[in-house]
């Protein structure tokens, strides 16, 4: 009894469908106003952090007009066009991480960056951010789902080299997320839970095994000082110590915009770029924090609903992925400034200031909006 | 690529990944409400505590530096210790205007505008954010009573008690000790921010730099309250810092005096060595400095006046000085010789006063104008018979001749823990090649043959290769530090460094012996009927092995001003002597060098001599028990070949 799929499609239905300048343009609207909002919070948020500091706002504004444009241009790819250039991607990724390896370029203690001096500078590791997860659902999606044993352990390894790369810079904020989307997919294409059941089980011995055997002492007290950063109150504890402070001290509806004095006043050197979400709680509190949280549970719920509508594997796939990437920004993020995970450099997504982490973020919605946008194209096809 | 077309399973996978996502929405509504937990605990349960921290009181770690390490000489005399002293510090943060706030503090003490200066440029060495600045050190009590009356005046200014790095023996150790001084910025970019924060001085030179990771300890914290000016009300966590090692040198307070005097004002470097521990017990650099106004920031007048000075006091003539060795190396030339085999004890060379290389007309001088007429290996030592090593030094070569110098250590960092020692150069035919693009002259080797030449050492690489006369070729790099936490050393650096530094191999000849001829010649140059230095060797109380040397001064130094009578005198060649006493069980290793001395012999000698008698003699001026010879020794007895 399903009557749509009786009527059958005038070419006048076809015309109205396609007739709004949205669809038109491949934008997703839900995702585009829920970005503006966010990048409106940003910059406000951003202006107190940063004390009024006019340059940076301005950079930051530029910086969300650049990776906007660069998301419009995304969606207006076709994702089975994507889909044919992944494997050279990863290929191409994994190749400039190698050249990072050996021959990159050194700031502040870890290799990141590739420098072409005069041309260009940029760090590999943000473009495998996007193809990582595009790589194992490419790979999924040639096979039937459940992924079987086999497929499993082939993801597995195109996950790892990445991760053991990007690990060794050393970023250990950017593996565990490149780590995270590629299991997203796993986990999206229905990896079965013995499976899921059975890796968190073996982390725990293989934990216990390196920390006896393996690791050295210096090694163990990097960790300890990972899992418990207040054991470092002057390097990254001090940033915990007094973010925490800053987030208490906001209490329910917050000291105002502007007048957060922990977080202006203090040690807090990273007010404006990973502990942003500090200031945010001193100014507006735990309403101000929720609200907050309501508009990223809206971008994780239109990203979802992409997921499910989404009318290739690949697509779903990858939508999926991007999707629970993006709430672990915000989880990690979120946990590490209020003292619930250890310290590892993760931005507040769309709100901390940097260009890097804004384009990457807004070129995966933009895949998420090719995803959905191209979907009726291709079921008049 | 063609790909199978799996419509059967399209509504199975989709239906799949709806399952998932339904479950990764559970998931993230759950983790969500894990994270609103935690805000909700803090901001709600916690508000009250976090708003006492934060509305009149903050909780601020303020890190405490730990002490630093203090320097003993070998007897635990203190070299370098912690004096307290109240220094003025200004937080830039609380100072709101803080030129203004230089400003009061100039005019309530009654500084000058150069102190002025000074301040702001301390200033602007940025730190931490509202990390105190130390600006003015060693307060006096009616300084601390005008900053007290003008406390209103000054925002962010207090006066704190400070361990600062003093010197007690003043300029006895400037140039082997070193000192400490302020942290610049270059500095800055380097250093552990962790360790470092609160520590406001770091070691710049000698030992103080080098061992400054040991010396520095690590730091403490502690978790404070303070109110909303900065002022601490209560102390919540403590975690003390861990101290700096204490050091104790090799050096002896008493033989450095010793060597000091000896010099008598001259200018000029002495070092001392124990052959058998490599330890150096004295390295005197003379004029020297007071290090103590550099800790706290030495004024620009007194700096320039130092910089400046006509004698260099600042320049570390033991580590940095280059010199041709002259005769000094003489003794080792002629092991080498022996060993080379172009040599033998009794080979003799007739000596008319010169030499010529065949079919050359070019007459190479002996000193001796009207020659020593024939002449063995020792007598040639004891004589420091030119003719004889132009002769040893043209059979060798320079190949051979480069090879066997730089054995004894000659063109190349010696020391095992010395800061900023200078290479030296101990010329071959490839760096000749390198340098100048030209080929290596047969005259040139001769010259070689006297240490004159291309050839630069160092007062120390002299010392370390009359050591290594002394102690048969056994090589040990001299080193100031004797031990620290009960480690040589040796122990406490890292095996790649040392690995690094390539050690030469110890030196061993085709025969044992051949060290006893080159030994023996120059006990005669002390003790021999027409030893050089005989004069000196005749009034010692213990037999010496001892060389004089000659460094030819060939211009002035740059940026010398042109003074008639200083130049002429500066024109003069600088005395060298090399020596080990005893000779036949080498206690001590001695190398001087008297700028513009001219002669070893008879300045540079008398220097080695003071300075072997204040090491080997006790206060009743005889050999000390443990350095007299176990069997009375005759005096014909000892090594004649």
């Amino acid at each position: 009894m399903n009557s749509n799929f009786d009527r059958s499609i005038s070419d006048e239905d076809v015309f109205k469908r396609r007739a709004t300048l949205l669809q038109r343009l491949h934008i997703d609207g839900w995702l585009l106003l829920i970005l503006l909002a966010l990048a409106a919070g940003s910059l406000f948020v951003l202006y107190s952090a940063s004390g009024k500091n006019w340059d940076l706002l301005i950079k930051q504004g530029s910086s969300f007009a650049l990776g906007m444009v660069g998301m419009l241009v995304i969606a207006q790819f076709e994702p089975r066009f994507m889909a044919r250039w992944v494997p050279l991607a990863y290929i191409f990724g994994v190749g400039l991480l190698v050249a990072v390896e050996v021959m990159g370029h050194t700031a502040m203690g870890a290799t990141r960056w590739i420098n072409i001096p005069g041309v260009i500078r940029f760090q590999p590791s943000e473009f495998m951010k996007i193809i990582m997860p595009a790589t194992i659902a490419w790979y999924l999606a040639r096979h039937n789902l459940p992924p079987k044993l086999r497929h499993i352990a082939v993801s597995l390894v195109l996950i790892l080299v990445p991760f053991v790369l990007i690990l060794k810079q050393p970023d250990l904020g950017t593996s565990l997320l490149i780590l995270a989307s590629g299991a997203f997919v796993l986990f999206m294409a229905g990896l079965q839970w013995r499976w899921i059941i059975g890796a968190v089980a073996a982390v725990v011995p293989i934990a216990v095994a390196m920390w006896f055997f393996v690791l050295r002492e210096y090694q163990k007290q990097r960790v300890l000082t990972f899992l418990d950063p207040e054991s470092d109150p002057l390097g990254t504890g001090w940033n915990i110590i007094q973010s925490k402070a800053a987030i208490g001290s906001g209490g329910v509806l917050g000291k105002g915009w502007l007048l957060g004095t922990q977080s202006h006043l203090d040690f807090l050197p990273e007010s404006h770029t990973d502990f942003i979400i500090a200031v945010l709680s001193e100014e507006f509190g735990l309403v101000g924090v929720c609200i907050l949280l309501l508009v990223y549970l809206l971008l994780i719920g239109r990203g979802l609903f992409i997921t499910a509508q989404a009318q290739t594997l690949f697509g779903k796939l990858l939508a999926g992925s991007l999707t629970m990437t993006f709430f672990v920004y915000v989880f990690v993020n979120i946990g590490m400034v209020s003292g619930l995970l250890p310290v590892v450099g993760v931005p507040l997504p769309f709100i901390s200031y940097g260009g890097t982490h804004l384009v990457t973020l807004l070129s995966g919605f933009g895949i998420l909006m090719a995803i959905h946008t191209h979907r009726k194209w291709i079921a008049q096809v | 690529m063609p790909q199978p077309i799996r419509l059967k399973d399209h509504e199975k996978d989709a239906r799949l990944v709806r399952r998932r996502v339904v479950v990764g929405a559970v998931v993230v509504l759950l983790l969500t409400c894990v994270l609103i937990a935690r805000l909700y605990y803090l901001q709600v349960i916690q508000y009250e505590h976090h708003t006492t921290l934060a509305e009149n009181n903050r909780i601020h770690v303020q890190p405490i530096p730990p002490t630093r390490g203090l320097i003993f000489d070998r007897n635990g005399v203190i070299i370098a210790d912690n004096r307290p002293s109240f220094s003025l510090t200004v937080t830039r943060e609380r100072a709101g205007d803080w030129q203004q706030v230089l400003d009061v503090v100039v005019e309530a003490l009654e500084l000058t505008a150069e102190d002025r200066a000074l301040f702001e440029k301390r200033m602007r060495q940025g730190r931490r954010p509202f990390e105190p600045v130390p600006i003015l050190f060693e307060l006096s009590e009616e300084q601390i009573a005008r900053i007290a009356v003008n406390q209103f005046r000054l925002p962010g200014v207090d006066v704190v008690a400070q361990l600062v790095r003093h010197y007690p023996q003043k300029g006895h150790f400037a140039h082997s000790v070193g000192y400490v001084g302020r942290i610049n910025e270059k500095e800055l970019k380097e250093l552990d921010p962790v360790n470092y924060s609160g520590t406001h001085h770091i070691g710049k030179t000698g030992v103080e730099r080098f061992y400054e990771d040991l010396l520095h300890g690590e730091v403490g914290y502690e978790e404070v309250e303070t109110n909303a000016r900065g002022r601490v009300l209560r102390v919540l966590k403590r975690t003390d810092p861990k101290p700096g090692t204490d050091l104790t040198l090799s050096l002896d307070v008493k033989l450095q005096e010793a060597a000091e005097q000896a010099l008598g004002g001259r200018r000029g470097a002495v070092v001392a060595i124990e052959p058998s521990t490599g330890e150096v017990l004295a390295m005197v650099s003379q004029p020297s400095f007071d290090p103590n106004p550099f800790v706290t920031g030495i004024g620009f007048k007194a700096y320039a006046e130092l910089r400046d000075s006509i004698d260099r006091p600042l320049y570390n003539r033991v580590l940095r000085g280059l010199y041709p060795p002259g005769s000094t190396i003489k003794p080792m030339v002629a092991v080498a010789g022996l060993d080379a085999g172009v040599v033998t004890p009794q080979s003799r060379v007739f000596d008319p006063g010169f030499y010529q290389l065949p079919g050359h007309s070019h007459k190479y001088r002996n000193w001796n104008r009207t020659g020593d007429g024939s002449v063995n290996l020792e007598y040639a030592i004891m004589r420091s018979n030119d003719t004889y090593f132009y002769d040893l030094a043209h059979k060798m070569g320079v190949d051979r001749m480069h090879r066997y110098m730089s054995l004894f250590g000659l063109g190349q960092k010696v020391s095992l823990d010395m800061f900023e020692e200078a290479a030296g150069l101990m010329p071959s035919r490839e760096w000749k090649r390198a340098r100048y693009r030209q080929p290596w002259y047969p005259g040139e080797t001769l010259i070689l043959g006297i240490g004159q030449g291309y050839m630069q050492t160092t007062p120390l690489q002299l010392a370390q290769a009359v050591t290594l006369m002394a102690t048969r070729g056994k090589w040990i790099r001299p080193h100031l530090l004797r031990s620290a936490e009960g480690k040589t050393p040796q122990q406490l650096m890292a095996e790649e460094v040392i690995e690094a530094m390539e050690t030469p191999p110890d030196i061993v000849l085709r025969d044992p012996k051949f060290w006893d001829y080159g030994r023996f010649g120059m006990e005669q140059v002390m003790h021999g009927p027409r030893g050089t230095a005989r004069k000196v060797g005749d009034l010692a109380l213990y037999r010496i092995a001892g060389k004089s040397g000659t460094a030819q001064v060939v211009a002035i130094k740059q940026g010398e001003k042109y003074d008639r009578s200083k130049v002429q005198e500066r024109h003069r060649d600088h005395a060298l002597f090399v020596a080990f006493a005893p000779a036949a069980d080498p206690k001590i290793a001695v190398a001087v060098m008297v700028e513009n001395g001219e002669s070893g012999s008879g300045v540079a000698a008398p220097v080695v001599k003071q300075v072997i008698d204040a090491w080997l003699l006790g206060e009743d001026g005889q050999l000390k028990p443990e350095y007299r010879p176990p069997v009375p020794v005759v005096e014909e007895a000892s090594v004649s070949p």
